[in-house]
């Protein structure tokens, strides 16, 4: 499914967080969302996956204005994965799993096989399956973004938005969460810090500086010299990779 | 969870309901025979089948009246009072996502001893008002502050706690000020006594009111009761799995309000119930509300109606108040299940 920003804007009182973004995602594209803190990352984001509404500017999934979606409705078609979710209750990984299917059942609608093979497949994917009856709160970091992530899978959603997934977590974890990502079926946008990442793993980044969007494209048209100086104030090498399109980034110290 | 665990939590949740239903009806029963004299339960059950109209056996009027106007109505108060705050407390944990939240967490308790106090006290209504109506109009004002502070209930967890902690605040000052600048000193008593609850007094007309509210909190809460699912990781997460957020807490605040404030209106502030109840529950049929609040509904009941045998039988002669009864007898319970929930790690 194709995702539309079109000249976005929203703030809180009179600071504008997000101002006139305007951009395109096609079906089964993998999108970084980059910038520095406070950029509005995680804001635009929100207004994306529609948990936000824009003070201006519309988002369109599939040519349909989500305004118009009922938030049941559109919570079938769009999932998102918060930072670093965590809840004090005491709840198994198939339980939080489970959520993932609310937007499918109505209110006193049991149980239903395809509820039931939904989870099954989402849990396979992320490699849970086994951990099922494990305690959320007995899980590692990792672990529970896998399990998050599941639980968006369980939404059987076209559209996947995660804010931040690899926060906290080692490299190992990054990388494994970011592949599967790239690797499942659907069009995800994702906020990410690490410009390395985002360059291994992103089709098509868009660079946020104060609530706009700075550059858009492929990693290697993105990220230059230039921009990350202008954008993150650091000085950086691009130091090109075997792969096409997806170079490497080393940061300098002065 | 797999189908097959679905289904053996199901079964629990019946044989759990079965179990307290049985146990429930002996302490209705018991309830009914224990008291300043006791009443053979032969007696108590000839006497409601009599006033039923299936039996038409040969019992003193006395024990008959007493059995049925006044002990049974009072049994199955005290039942659906413990019902409705275990619910009401389930609710207000998950919206709140705090562990500690209970009924009286957004003010009612508060707003409903200032409005008997008004009642009692300052004579508002001229005698027209009744003190459960005083107190239930307090309750609600309190509510509608809570309300107001929190955005109409859309701001956070933390913001509405606050709000329900200033507004407890304000409406304690109030009564402390008007109790102790016009009241004398038995009328400061008895609203004291009130307010940690008493089931003496009630009768089948209560009943009737209770029942009605009960029956309509309990169903609304059913219908939301997969959305409330939804809020455990938050209420960003619960609008991203789809549930309308803002309508839910709205509702669900109005209806453990109108819950509460006609249950203290009715029998006083009765702490404890609403804190403990859904913590046990939990611990015996999962967290998932469908299954809890059913749960919750009949631990209350039976714990109430428990509490008030006990609140009988402490001191000869005298009924110690109902308050006092459930946190002594809920303390060392709930201790036992901190025990045995404690994290295995």
């Amino acid at each position: 499914m194709s995702v539309v920003a079109q000249s976005l804007i929203w703030g809180v009182r009179r600071r504008t967080i997000v101002s006139d973004v305007s951009f395109k995602v096609v079906r089964g594209e993998t999108l970084g969302l980059i910038g520095p803190n406070g950029s509005g990352k995680s804001s635009l984001l929100r207004l994306l996956a529609g948990l936000k509404r824009p003070i201006s500017g519309r988002v369109e999934i599939n040519g349909q204005d989500i305004a118009q979606v009922p938030r049941k409705a559109l919570s079938r078609q769009v999932a998102f994965v918060q930072q670093s979710a965590a809840t004090d209750t005491n709840v198994t990984v198939a339980d939080v799993v489970r959520l993932g299917r609310t937007p499918h059942r109505s209110a006193l609608a049991g149980w239903s096989d395809g509820d039931e093979a939904a989870v099954a497949h989402a849990l396979d994917r992320v490699d849970m399956a086994s951990r099922k009856r494990q305690s959320w709160q007995t899980l590692s970091g990792g672990e529970r973004q896998r399990v998050h992530i599941a639980r968006a899978l369980a939404q059987a959603p076209q559209v996947l938005f995660l804010d931040e997934p690899t926060n906290h977590l080692d490299i190992h974890h990054q990388i494994e969460i970011l592949r599967m990502v790239r690797d499942l079926d659907l069009t995800s946008i994702i906020a990410l810090h690490d410009l390395n990442l985002a360059a291994m793993f992103c089709d098509r980044i868009v660079v946020l500086e104060a609530g706009a969007v700075r550059a858009c494209g492929t990693p290697d048209a993105v990220l230059t010299q230039e921009t990350l100086h202008d954008v993150f104030r650091v000085k950086a090498h691009i130091v090109p990779t075997p792969e096409a399109h997806r170079p490497h980034i080393r940061f300098s110290p002065e | 969870m797999t189908s097959e665990t679905t289904e053996s939590g199901t079964a629990r949740l019946a044989l759990f309901l079965c179990l307290s239903l049985i146990v429930l009806v002996f302490a209705v029963a018991a309830a009914t025979a224990i008291g300043d004299y006791n009443i053979p339960l032969r007696t108590v059950f000839l006497s409601v089948t009599n006033e039923l109209g299936l039996t038409g056996a040969e019992i003193a009027p006395i024990q008959q009246s007493v059995v049925w106007n006044l002990r049974l109505s009072r049994a199955l108060i005290a039942a659906l009072a413990g019902a409705g705050l275990a619910i009401c407390g389930a609710i207000l944990q998950a919206l709140l996502r705090n562990a500690l939240a209970e009924p009286f967490v957004l003010g009612v308790s508060a707003g409903a001893s200032t409005g008997a106090v008004c009642v009692i006290v300052l004579g508002i209504g001229a005698g027209s008002l009744s003190l459960s109506l005083g107190a239930f109009a307090g309750a609600f004002a309190a509510f509608a502050l809570v309300a107001l502070l929190s955005n109409g209930a859309t701001s956070g967890p933390n913001h509405t706690i606050l709000a329900g902690v200033a507004a407890s605040q304000l409406f304690n000052a109030l009564t402390s000020y008007i109790v102790t600048t016009s009241g004398n000193a038995q009328q400061a008593r008895d609203v004291m006594f009130w307010l940690l609850g008493s089931f003496g007094g009630v009768r089948w007309p209560d009943f009737q009111l209770l029942l009605g509210v009960v029956i309509l909190c309990f169903t609304i809460c059913i219908w939301m009761a997969r959305s409330l699912d939804a809020f455990t990781f938050g209420d960003e997460d619960a609008a991203s799995l789809g549930v309308p957020v803002a309508r839910i807490r709205i509702v669900l605040f109005g209806v453990t309000a109108l819950l509460t404030a006609t249950i203290v209106s009715m029998v006083g502030a009765i702490g404890f119930v609403g804190l403990v109840v859904p913590h046990a529950a939990r611990y015996v049929v999962g967290t998932l509300h469908m299954r809890l609040l059913p749960a919750c509904a009949m631990t209350g009941a039976v714990f109430m109606v428990l509490a008030d045998i006990a609140s009988r039988m402490i001191a000869t002669q005298q009924t110690v108040p109902i308050g006092v009864v459930t946190a002594l007898v809920g303390v060392p319970f709930f201790a036992i299940i901190l025990y045995r929930a404690r994290p295995q790690t």
